[in-house]
């Protein structure tokens, strides 16, 4: 059996849902003082616990609001689940939302040093990945305009290229397999290939059943907040297709 | 990826520093003038409207405003953009993990930098109006030190709570303008009836003021007890600072 890259035990993910949405302090002095307090609990995830083998690729399905993207926030680093612990085995690089870290009065080749240090690569690891990163995104002359003029395919191309060429070890997708125009989407899903045969790990979030089935060695079904079926592709996929 | 040193982040800090350095003079004409300028247009304004109320009592008049308006200037600078870096780089924390400290620190640093620059203006006057050229002036690497680890910790306190309660920044802006009048910035402390000359040396921005002006106006190494307040003064809001940060970095997420 491969070695797990990002173990999930137990993670329980609670929201405080404050009811006043108090977000200033005279408010909240006042709320205090009154003693109107109006807090409800959401349990965004209860009791999750999968394992991620190394070099595999595996998919996350399940409806609106299921707890999906809660899972791969809290894998990513970004929420400190309630209970329960994430072990992740190397680098992650979330791509939970392109250009995220883009700076609009910064260059292109500016934003990809940027971003790749919001990424946490290292200085000389970066400039000698810079070359690379601008040929693959296919920008030419942009790359020296502030990313302001860019469109937003432009944008998309640039993400993808810093996110991608790195190489990172665990790479979190949530549903952006569709960037920029035919040709680079086609681009792009090759080198998705690339990466997931070159070793590295992905864990990915898709609503396309048929994308699913295609690129996954194994996929996992959230149902409000807990793990309904884990396994083989098509097995969870068909369960997944008939209830719903 | 529970590895979140500081210094493996130490790039990231690089950019957001240029990025802010580059950002805010890119598109000016003046450029890093502006950080020359801006003192001495203060300076120059308070020096035309008080000198003739104070300048009999305080000597080199200039270098004592100058001293003071580039301090609190810094000050009020660091932490003002500062305690907004959480709140502003809200759509990045909710999507990449980092150490959050990273924001206001790599604020401060950039304000750091323009208390350096105009520190050239400061010693210009210095100059211009006669001021005493002594070895002390080596000891100004340590006042700034100091008044940085202040301004952090401030900054540290007030971006945490601004992430909570918006309306922090307009407190703040209140707050911020009382301390600059209860601060002897143009008018010397003795004017403060003398029961309360007490009670506005506990200000820390008075203690780092003073402390410049030993070594601008005097040219004297300051007494020890003006150290051990100026290092009270720094390290505690400082640990203050981080214990709050550490605290509730975790929470920011969901309120964003």
């Amino acid at each position: 059996m491969a070695q797990p890259m990002v173990e999930v035990s137990h993670i329980t993910m609670d929201f405080r849902m404050d009811k006043n949405r108090t977000t200033n302090l005279k408010e909240y002095v006042v709320n205090a003082l009154t003693g109107r307090t109006n807090i409800a609990m959401f349990h965004a995830l209860d009791d999750v616990s999968f394992t991620v083998e190394k070099g595999s690729v595996t998919g996350l399905i399940g409806h609106n609001g299921a707890g999906k993207s809660t899972i791969l926030k809290v894998i990513s680093g970004i929420y400190k689940p309630t209970s329960g612990t994430v072990t992740v085995h190397g680098r992650v690089v979330p791509m939970l939302e392109l250009g995220s870290g883009f700076d609009a009065e910064l260059t292109g080749r500016e934003n990809i040093l940027l971003n790749g240090a919001i990424l946490g690569y290292p200085k000389a690891f970066l400039y000698s990945k810079l070359d690379e990163i601008i040929e693959y995104s296919e920008l030419g002359d942009f790359i020296r305009m502030p990313l302001k003029t860019y469109s937003s395919g432009m944008l998309a191309r640039l993400a993808f290229s810093i996110a991608t060429v790195v190489k990172p070890d665990v790479l979190i997708v949530d549903e952006i397999l569709s960037v920029g125009d035919e040709h680079f989407q086609r681009k792009s899903r090759a080198r998705m290939m690339e990466l997931m045969s070159g070793g590295t790990t992905v864990l990915f979030v898709s609503h396309n059943l048929a994308q699913l089935r295609q690129m996954c060695d194994r996929v996992i079904w959230i149902d409000h907040g807990k793990v309904r079926a884990a396994g083989d592709t098509q097995a969870v996929c068909d369960a997944y297709e008939e209830q719903a | 990826m529970k590895n979140h040193s500081i210094f493996r982040y130490g790039f990231l800090l690089e950019q957001l520093v240029k990025r802010n350095f580059n950002t805010k003079y890119r598109q000016s004409v003046l450029g890093v003038l502006w950080s020359f300028l801006n003192p001495m247009l203060t300076m120059a304004v308070q020096y035309i409207v008080f000198s003739a109320l104070f300048q009999s009592d305080i000597a080199h008049f200039p270098v004592y405003l100058l001293s003071g308006i580039i301090l609190f200037g810094f000050f009020n600078e660091c932490v003002s953009l500062g305690m907004d870096s959480i709140v502003l780089n809200g759509p990045l924390i909710t999507k990449v993990a980092m150490p959050k400290i990273i924001y206001p620190l790599s604020r401060s640093l950039s304000s750091l930098i323009n208390l350096v620059i105009s520190f050239v203006p400061l010693l210009a006057v210095m100059l211009f109006s006669g001021a005493p050229f002594s070895w002390a002036l080596l000891l100004i690497p340590a006042v700034t030190a100091l008044l940085f680890l202040f301004a952090l910790g401030m900054t540290l306190i007030l971006c945490t709570l601004n992430v909570f309660f918006r309306d922090t920044r307009f407190l703040w802006s209140v707050v911020s303008l009382l301390w600059t009048y209860a601060t002897p910035i143009f008018y010397p402390i003795s004017i403060i009836p003398p029961p309360w000359q007490p009670v506005f040396r506990l200000n820390p921005m008075y203690q780092f003021i003073d402390f410049l002006r030993t070594i601008t106006i005097h040219g004297a190494c300051p007494a020890p007890a003006q150290w051990g307040m100026c290092i009270a003064c720094a390290v505690i809001p400082l640990a203050a600072g981080i214990l709050i940060f550490r605290r509730n970095e975790d929470k920011f997420v969901f309120h964003l």
